[in-house]
């Protein structure tokens, strides 16, 4: 996805190297290619390539990566019905996917 | 479905790997978003070809499309499908809703008998539902290993062929001119019932001139009004998601605005050759609102945005969006009292 960049410096997404134990699995499951195994430690390797998917969080065993957790994929439309129904006081299916 | 295979818990019904007519015209429904919603099929236990105990078992959701895209992939395999609910929503929308989970894959494992059924203890999950499936939780809920195959359901053979390992290239996400182009019609589709009030709202505000209301004028600049919402929702859902890669700016806000701009300079100059600067420059101002806001709805349907860059966009995208709107309102509103 080297033609496709979004906005720099807006993803949230943090490692803690401490707690990774080194299994690979956020290397395998990043849709984006974001980590690679370094001294058997992971390491983000293009942080603005992160769309917040949340593949690597889930499948850390030792939740040593933390990633936007507001659920939901980044998308406009969600927002803003999440605001509607915010204001109108009831649930409603916010997503249209 | 072409029968079934007999195995160690019942026969399980077997699937072609060509989509027929029916398939495809199903398929034109759902990418139109005229029957998205109910496109599912029954979860459970599938197969293509006569898989024995050691084939190996995919997972996918029980959205029809998803279902199609990876058994058309499939042919001269033979191989167990895994079709868990996930409420008719594809494997990467489900996996993010929390729908596709281990908890859903131990539960359908357990009603189809899979241990009955396969020798082996291994299920291949599609790489796009790891965002919902912790591989290490699913080994100790159902006794079954997690191993994640490829995105694209295309690379499945190859996976398979290569002892359950997948390329860098196959892990991949692409966004190419073909898989924006799919997803054109649902956007414009989800939009037509704001169009619709749109253009009456337009019609309503056009026939408002110096001689108080007049049924004429509403119908002449009604259609011009609702020919440049038309035209905003071609730039911003047709054209932006089209050119996506070379548009300026990285804030689809920003990129529909541009599109916007060029699509009203050339409605402006085409289809309002005798209109005056002040109504020419309103319904510029409105194309570029318009298309903006569509460029920006767009980001849901790719796979690169995330949901704090989506916020931030939008913290400068809809402001700019409203001011547009505004000011094209004013000069559209103003304009037959200047003349």
């Amino acid at each position: 996805m080297k033609d496709f960049r979004y906005i720099d410096g807006a993803a949230i997404l943090t490692l803690n190297k401490e707690a990774c134990i080194g299994c690979g699995m956020c290397v395998t499951v990043c849709p984006h290619r974001i980590f690679a195994l370094q001294d058997k430690k992971a390491k983000i390797v293009d942080l603005n390539a992160c769309m917040e998917c949340g593949a690597c969080a889930t499948n850390c065993p030792t939740e040593a990566i933390f990633v936007n957790p507001d659920n939901g994929c980044g998308c406009a439309s969600m927002i803003i019905n999440s605001w509607i129904s915010k204001v109108r006081g009831k649930q409603v299916n916010v997503c249209s996917c | 479905m072409t029968g079934f295979t007999e195995t160690g818990n019942g026969a399980v019904p077997q699937v072609k790997t060509v989509l027929d007519f029916k398939d495809q015209l199903g398929t034109l429904r759902a990418r139109s978003g005229i029957a998205r919603n109910q496109y599912k099929l029954n979860p459970g236990l599938y197969c293509v070809g006569s898989p024995t105990p050691e084939s190996p078992v995919l997972v996918t959701a029980n959205y029809k499309l998803s279902f199609d895209a990876l058994r058309k992939e499939l042919t001269d395999l033979a191989v167990w499908i895994l079709v868990i609910d996930t409420r008719g929503i594809n494997v990467w929308c489900a996996a993010g809703k929390g729908t596709f989970s281990a908890n859903e894959i131990a539960l359908q494992v357990q009603r189809a008998g899979l241990e009955k059924i396969v020798s082996h203890r291994e299920l291949i999950l599609p790489q796009f539902a790891a965002s919902g499936v912790a591989a290490y939780q699913l080994k100790k809920k159902c006794g079954f290993k997690a191993i994640f195959g490829p995105l694209r359901a295309k690379d499945i053979p190859q996976f398979l062929q290569n002892s359950n390992k997948a390329d860098e290239k196959m892990r991949t996400v692409t966004f190419s001119f073909s898989e924006r182009l799919v997803l054109v019609p649902v956007e414009i589709v989800l939009v037509w019932k704001f169009f619709v009030l749109i253009t009456v709202i337009s019609f309503a505000i056009s026939g408002i001139g110096q001689e108080i209301y007049s049924l004429q004028t509403m119908l002449t600049r009604g259609l011009v009004a609702g020919g440049a919402t038309f035209s905003a929702i071609f730039a911003g859902a047709l054209l932006m998601p089209i050119l996506l890669p070379w548009l300026p700016g990285r804030q689809f806000w920003f990129k529909g605005a541009v599109v916007g701009a060029f699509s009203g300079l050339a409605y402006v100059l085409t289809i309002m050759t005798g209109a005056g600067i002040v109504e020419k420059a309103g319904i510029w101002f409105w194309i570029v609102a318009a298309s903006s806001y569509m460029a920006m709805n767009f980001t849901g349907a790719t796979p690169f945005t995330s949901l704090s860059g989506v916020e931030k966009e939008m913290r400068k995208g809809l402001p700019a969006q409203l001011i547009c709107t505004i000011a094209g309102l004013c000069l559209w509103i103003t304009a037959p009292f200047l003349g």
